[in-house]
C-alpha cells in the first residue's frame, strides 16, 4: 500500500534526522487519532468546540514533556481525518485509524448521530469512547450496551427541566409573568428538548400561549417571532440550533420583542453569539454555561485565545478538553497503553478537569450546568443539575439594546 | 429470451469466483479494507441499480436518496416487530410503492424537469417524515441495534449485488430491455411502433427503486442511529450519478468501473486533503463531462473501435506493398 510506503519513508526520514542531529532521545509518542468534521452541515460548530480543544490539549501536553506512562514521558501526536458530518466516512475513518494507523487511543467524534454510529466499531476495538456532543436521554441504555463509552454533556430532560426551573426563579421572584411562548427546531435535538421542555413548562404551572416547530432549514424567523408577540408572552423559549439560534435572536431584536426572559438553544454559549448580536445579547438565556468565576476557567479561556487564537464556546468546548483530560489521568494512573485497564480506571477514577472535580457514575457526568446567560459581555452559568455547581443569579432581560 | 450463450456463462462464473472472493474480505483484510469493502459493495448495488433505468432511458434520477432513506426508515420502525430479512423484503417493497406511485405521475416529464423533479422528491419525503415524527412520536431518532457487523452487512450486500447484476441481466434480454433501448433512443419512435412507454419505464423505475430501498434497509444497521438528515442524504443521490456516469451505462458491468476508482479516490482524499472534497466532486463532475461523455466503458469501446480500424489500416497498408 501506497499509504503505508509513504508513513514509512516519512518515519524512517525522522529517525534519520533525529539521529543525524545526534539526539540520542529517540521519543516514543502516543497515538491518538480523531475522526470529526472539518466540512458538511457540523463542520461550523466543530470548529469552534472540538478541534481547537483537541489542538490547545496537545500543546499544552506536549510542552509538558507528554503523558507520563509508567515514568517515562511520551509525546501525543494526533491523526485527524475529516467525516464531512457522514455516517460511512466516520465509520470508515475509526476503522482507518484502528487498523492502518493502528492509533493507541481515539478521540471521539462530534455530533450525536455520528457518535452512536461510531459506538459499536469503537467498542469491537476496544477503545475508550468519551463522548461529548452527544446530548440524548438515552445515554444509560448506551452506557450499558457499550460499557466503553462514557458521557459528558448530559441529558435533553435535564437540559430542558433546569430552563423550566431558572424561568420559574425569575417568575416566582416576580420579575417575570406567567406566559411562555414556546418553539423549537424540528429535528432530533429540538424535539427531544420540546417534549422534556413543555410537561415541565405546565407542570411549572405555567401557561403556554404559543408553540411551533420550524424545519431545520428556515431562514426567515419574522413570522415565528410576530406570532409570539402576538400571544403577548412573557418569556420566549426556543430549543434552538446553530443557524437559527442567529436568525431567531436577530429577528426578535429588529421586532423588539417584549419578553423578559430569551432563551435560546445551541450556539448561545458561542462567542460568535455575542459577536453577531453585540449588546443586544445581554440578558438572553441559553443551553450551556461553564463556572465563569473559577480562576481555572478564566485560565483556561485566556489559554485558550493565546493557544489557537480563538474564544472557546462556553459551554462544550471545556468539556472535550476534560475528556482529554481524563484519558491522560487515566493513562498515567495504568501505567501502560492497555485499553482496557485505561476504560476499568475512568470507571472508577476521580479526575481534575477544567471543568472541576469528576467521577463518572455509571460511565455518565450526572452534575454539568445546564443554562446560562449573557451578563455583561459573559455566558454565565445560572443553571445546573446539582446544587453542588456554583451558579449565578439569572437577571431580567431588558430591551434589546 | 433465449438461453445464455457459452461466453454469458463465463462471465457468470466469472463474476461468481470475484463475489466469493470478495466476500472472503472479512478474513483476510483488515478493518479498514472491510469498511473500505462494504462502501465500495453499497455503490455498486446503488449504481448498477440506478443505471438499470437510468442507462437505458437517459432519465437522470436524483431520487436514490428517496428510496434509500425510505428503506433505512423501515429497518428503523420494524426492527422490534419483524425478523431482518422479512424487514428487507418490506423495504424494498416501500421503496418499489413510492416508485410506482411518482413514477405514474412524473414519468411523462422528461428532461431537466425528471431531474429537478426528483431531487425534490428525497426533501420532500425528508420533510414529511420528520413532519409526522415531529407530530406523532416523541423524537426524531430511531435506533437500530442489531448484533451485524460489518462483514454480515458485507456479504448482505454481495448477495444483492449478485441479485441486481442477474435481474439487470435478464432484463437486458428481455421485451422490455428491448423496449427500454428504443425509448432511450428515441421515445417518439417507440411510441408509434406500439411500445407502452410510460408502463415500461414506470415498471423499470420500480424494480430499480426496490433495489435501492434494500440497500438503505441492509445499511441501518450500520449507523445504529436513524434520523432524516443521514438517512435522506442528498449526497448519496449525486454521487451516485457520478460514479454511474463514471463506470459508463451501457454496460451492466459499467458502473462497477466507476465505483470502485472512485470510492478509493474519495476515501484518499478524505485522509490526504479534507478540506477539499467538494472541489474534487465538483472536479470530476467536468472531468466526466468533458473527457469521458460515456463513461469509462464507452472509452473502452472507442479504445476497440480503433484499434480495429489501425488493423484494417495496417493490413490495407500490408495489401498495397
Amino acid at each position: 500500500m501506497k499509504r503505508r510506503n509513504l508513513l514509512k519513508t516519512i518515519t524512517a526520514a525522522t529517525l534519520a534526522s533525529a539521529v543525524l542531529a545526534g539526539g540520542a532521545y529517540a521519543q516514543e509518542t502516543i497515538t491518538f487519532g480523531a475522526s470529526a468534521p472539518k466540512t458538511g452541515p457540523l463542520a461550523g460548530g466543530a470548529a469552534v468546540t472540538h478541534w481547537p480543544a483537541i489542538q490547545l490539549w496537545v500543546n499544552d501536553v506536549n510542552e509538558r514533556g507528554g503523558i507520563d506512562v509508567g515514568g517515562t514521558k511520551m509525546l501525543v501526536e494526533v491523526i485527524e481525518y475529516d467525516d464531512a458530518t457522514n455516517n460511512e466516512n466516520a465509520i470508515r475513518n475509526i476503522q482507518r485509524l484502528a487498523t492502518v494507523d493502528e492509533v493507541d487511543f481515539l478521540i471521539a467524534p462530534y455530533g450525536t448521530g455520528i457518535n452512536l454510529a461510531t459506538a459499536p466499531i469503537i467498542a469491537q476495538y476496544g477503545y475508550p469512547h468519551l463522548a461529548v456532543t452527544a446530548v440524548t436521554d438515552g445515554v444509560d441504555e448506551f452506557a450499558e450496551r457499550w460499557p466503553n463509552t462514557f458521557w459528558t454533556l448530559g441529558t435533553s430532560r435535564d437540559t430542558a427541566s433546569n430552563a423550566v426551573d431558572v424561568l420559574a426563579g425569575l417568575r416566582d421572584s416576580g420579575a417575570i409573568g406567567n406566559r411562555v411562548a414556546l418553539v423549537n427546531v424540528a429535528d432530533a435535538f429540538g424535539i427531544e428538548l420540546a417534549n422534556a421542555g413543555k410537561p415541565a413548562l405546565e407542570e411549572a404551572g405555567f401557561e403556554i400561549v404559543y408553540e411551533t416547530s420550524y424545519p431545520p432549514t428556515t431562514q426567515d424567523f419574522a413570522p415565528i417571532i410576530s406570532a409570539a408577540a402576538a400571544a403577548d408572552p412573557d418569556a420566549f423559549v426556543a430549543f434552538s440550533y446553530p443557524p437559527d439560534t442567529f436568525g431567531l435572536t436577530a429577528q426578535a431584536t429588529i421586532a423588539n420583542l417584549d419578553v423578559g426572559a430569551f432563551y435560546t438553544g445551541v450556539a448561545t454559549a458561542f462567542p460568535g453569539y455575542l459577536g453577531a448580536n453585540g449588546a443586544a445579547a445581554q440578558g438572553v438565556l441559553g443551553i450551556g454555561g461553564v463556572n465563569i468565576n473559577d480562576p481555572g476557567m478564566v485560565d483556561y479561556i485566556a489559554h485558550h485565545e493565546e493557544v489557537t487564537g480563538a474564544t472557546p464556546d462556553y459551554w462544550a468546548n471545556p468539556v472535550v478538553y476534560s475528556t482529554l483530560q481524563v484519558m491522560e489521568q487515566a493513562i498515567t494512573q495504568v501505567g501502560s497503553l492497555d485499553r482496557q485497564a485505561v476504560i476499568d480506571a475512568i470507571h472508577n477514577g476521580t479526575f481534575d478537569t477544567v471543568m472541576g472535580e469528576w467521577t463518572f457514575d455509571g460511565n455518565i457526568i450526572r452534575d454539568y450546568y445546564t443554562v446560562g446567560q449573557w451578563q455583561d459581555g459573559k455566558f454565565v452559568a445560572v443553571g445546573a443539575t446539582s446544587p453542588d455547581l456554583p451558579v449565578s443569579e439569572a437577571v431580567v432581560k431588558e430591551g434589546w439594546e | 429470451m433465449s438461453l445464455p450463450t457459452t461466453r454469458e456463462w463465463q462471465i457468470a462464473v466469472g463474476g461468481l469466483i470475484v463475489l466469493i472472493g470478495v466476500a472472503l474480505v472479512p478474513f483476510f483484510g483488515s478493518g479498514y479494507v472491510l469498511s473500505l469493502t462494504v462502501n465500495i459493495a453499497m455503490y455498486t448495488v446503488l449504481c448498477t441499480a440506478w443505471a438499470m433505468f437510468s442507462g437505458p432511458t437517459h432519465y437522470i434520477s436524483l431520487a436514490t436518496a428517496a428510496f434509500f432513506g425510505i428503506g433505512t426508515y423501515a429497518v428503523g420502525l420494524g426492527l422490534e416487530t419483524l425478523p431482518f430479512p422479512v424487514l428487507v423484503l418490506v423495504a424494498g417493497a416501500c421503496a418499489a410503492a413510492l416508485a410506482a406511485v411518482v413514477g405514474i405521475a412524473t414519468l411523462r416529464l422528461s428532461g431537466v424537469y425528471f431531474v429537478i423533479f426528483t431531487l425534490g422528491l428525497a426533501e420532500l419525503v425528508k420533510q414529511v417524515v420528520t413532519w409526522w415524527q415531529t407530530n406523532f412520536t416523541t423524537s426524531v431518532g430511531l435506533y437500530v441495534f442489531t448484533d451485524f457487523r460489518e462483514q454480515h452487512i458485507l456479504w448482505m450486500l454481495l448477495g444483492l449485488a449478485a441479485l441486481v447484476f442477474i435481474t439487470s441481466w435478464a432484463i437486458s434480454r428481455s421485451k422490455l430491455g428491448f423496449a427500454m433501448r428504443i425509448i432511450g433512443n428515441d421515445e417518439t419512435v417507440a411510441k408509434h411502433v406500439g411500445i407502452d412507454t410510460a408502463r415500461a419505464k414506470v415498471l423499470l423505475f420500480v424494480i430499480s427503486g426496490a433495489f435501492i430501498g434494500m440497500v438503505g434497509a441492509i445499511l441501518a444497521p450500520r449507523f445504529a442511529y436513524v434520523e432524516p438528515p443521514s438517512a435522506f442524504n442528498t449526497m448519496i443521490s449525486f454521487q451516485v450519478v457520478i460514479m454511474a456516469l463514471l463506470g459508463g451505462t451501457n454496460r451492466i458491468w459499467g458502473p462497477l468501473v466507476g465505483v470502485i476508482p472512485f470510492t478509493i479516490l474519495m476515501d484518499q482524499m478524505t485522509a490526504y486533503f479534507p478540506n477539499h472534497t467538494p472541489i474534487v466532486i465538483g472536479l470530476a463532475f467536468l472531468a466526466i463531462v468533458y473527457v469521458l461523455p460515456h463513461g469509462v466503458t464507452g472509452l473502452m469501446a472507442d479504445l476497440g473501435k480503433l484499434r480495429k480500424r489501425f488493423k484494417l489500416v495496417a493490413a490495407n497498408a500490408g495489401e498495397g506493398a
